[in-house]
């Protein structure tokens, strides 16, 4: 059985003052009526980040007694590696009903920390905390202080260039953070102040509350509910590292596998894609990424993004909806990834459209460049 | 003693120690209970470092990660002699990547030392 998601939808974001319960069961309740389902007919919950016991919490909270649920903890890359979780339990019969959720109020609740989370029981915690890394950011200024060097300091422009077209994005995203803040120039990014040499604050994507959630159910199901369906046509995912030190290339990342396994997948190749949502947690993180899944080769990318290539009506939209850098980074953004993919191959994203869009990909990435899951996406042919 | 005790208690002493895998010669760092490369848990050993190395990536930190931390200072991944990467801070200059470096020890509160390192030229 081949698998869609019918609904997709986001929480308030920003600053809401909401809990982080009540901003996923608004993404949840609001997926759910994008997608003509109601909620007695999720039968299957994935979520991470919520609770000790996040998919019980959450059915909790639902009034749900889902007979699937999964709580693979990936960061941000969770919600990708969900969705073939999730298309695997469909088809197999274990349940019917899909939604993919987050929430966070880590902006109102004033909860993200600079040292990041390291378990004090954790090899990290002995042999990388007392030397006062910012966990993760500075993991990634230490991957693009290495492509600087391995791939000339002119690169610099490129990694400037992630943010200032996410910013392009965001001001035709009414939904974003940054949706009035103005273009950014690429002497903004570099005269923003230093966070973790050479990333300054415009480098490193949004802290806001946020939450996104979708739905999945049966291809045949969902060609009998309003939305045109957005089919998982492959997926694919590669967990590589921890903490600081170990990943031995900083500049060759596990989306190389996951790429390849979910282009192997779909029986696609990179230029069969017409939209491209990657996070970007960090800009370097964009630059690997591409390299990574072959819309470039390695070191290619701050050329690749040059030219204004990825901003609006450049010839290869990537993160249409002003990204984590400019629209919304809930702590976890994979969601919102998918999210968007979904509403571009819908055709529902007014002045961000990309036209003709018919196939999508989602690229997650978790922790310290820790995990990796891309998802291909394409409309029902 | 676990091996990272083991570790620990030699760094305490200003020695470097690099856990060894007597069934392959794997290195690795930090030092655990199972050899990543042939799976074995019964021969490993420890090699003493050299105290050299070449700076794999460094950035400086400009905001404090929390109580104890007094930014500006630079932090690096160190590629040692003996091949396994650590992570450690670079004093004396800011390196460059690739830059060849060597051993220093940073007293700590508790009467220990971690490991720094130095740029060479």
């Amino acid at each position: 059985m081949t698998v869609a998601v019918v609904g997709a939808a986001e929480s308030d974001l920003g600053v809401t003052g909401l809990s982080s319960l009540a901003l996923q069961t608004q993404a949840v309740t609001r997926a759910l009526t994008d997608s003509g389902l109601r909620l007695s007919d999720v039968d299957g919950l994935a979520t991470t980040g919520l609770a000790r016991f996040s998919t019980a919490q959450l059915a909790a909270e639902l009034g749900l007694r889902p007979a699937w649920t999964d709580s693979t903890a990936g960061g941000g890359a969770s919600f990708e590696m969900y969705v073939p979780r999730a298309a695997q339990a469909i088809e197999a019969g274990q349940c019917s009903t899909v939604v993919i959720s987050f929430g966070s109020d880590q902006r109102s609740a004033g909860s993200r920390s600079l040292a990041g989370v390291v378990e004090p029981w954790t090899p990290e915690a002995r042999f990388e905390a007392p030397y006062g890394p910012l966990t993760p950011i500075s993991y990634y200024a230490m991957t693009a202080q290495r492509y600087l060097h391995c791939y000339g300091e002119d690169t610099r422009a490129g990694m400037a260039e992630v943010a200032v077209a996410a910013r392009g994005w965001a001001l035709l995203n009414p939904a974003a953070y940054r949706h009035d803040a103005g273009p950014l120039t690429a002497q903004d990014v570099l005269a923003a102040p230093l966070v973790s040499s050479p990333l300054t604050t415009a480098d490193c994507c949004l802290v806001t509350d946020g939450g996104g959630a979708v739905v999945l159910t049966g291809l045949d199901r969902a060609r009998d509910l309003p939305n045109p369906p957005v089919v998982v046509l492959g997926y694919g995912e590669a967990t590589t590292h921890v903490g600081m030190a170990g990943a031995d290339d900083l500049l060759r990342s596990g989306a190389v596998e996951s790429g390849r396994r979910a282009f192997a997948r779909a029986g696609l190749t990179p230029s069969d894609v017409d939209v491209v949502e990657l996070y970007d947690s960090f800009t370097i993180t964009v630059l690997l990424s591409l390299e990574a899944l072959g819309f470039c080769a390695p070191g290619e990318a701050a050329g690749f993004v040059a030219d204004g290539r990825t901003r609006p009506g450049g010839i290869f939209p990537l993160d249409t909806n002003g990204g984590g850098l400019s629209y919304c980074h809930p702590g976890m953004y994979g969601v919102l990834l998918l999210v968007e993919a979904t509403r571009q191959l819908r055709g529902e994203c007014a002045d961000r459209q990309v036209r003709g869009a018919e196939v999508a990909l989602a690229h997650g990435t978790g922790g310290t460049m820790s995990t990796h899951a891309t998802v291909l996406l394409g409309v029902d042919r | 003693m676990s091996p990272v005790d083991e570790w620990f208690a030699a760094a305490r002493k200003r020695r470097l120690l690099v856990q060894t895998c007597a069934a392959c010669g794997h290195r690795q760092h930090h030092p655990r209970t199972v050899c990543t490369s042939c799976g074995r848990t019964d021969r490993l050993g420890w090699t003493e470092a050299a105290g050299t190395g070449i700076v794999d990536s460094f950035t400086t930190v400009h905001r404090s990660p929390g109580p104890g931390f007094d930014p500006p200072y630079v932090i690096a991944r160190v590629r040692l002699a003996e091949g396994p990467l650590l992570l450690t801070r670079i004093v004396g200059a800011e390196p460059r990547c690739d830059q060849p470096v060597r051993l220093d020890w940073w007293a700590q509160p508790d009467g220990g030392a971690l490991p720094v390192f130095v740029p060479e030229d």
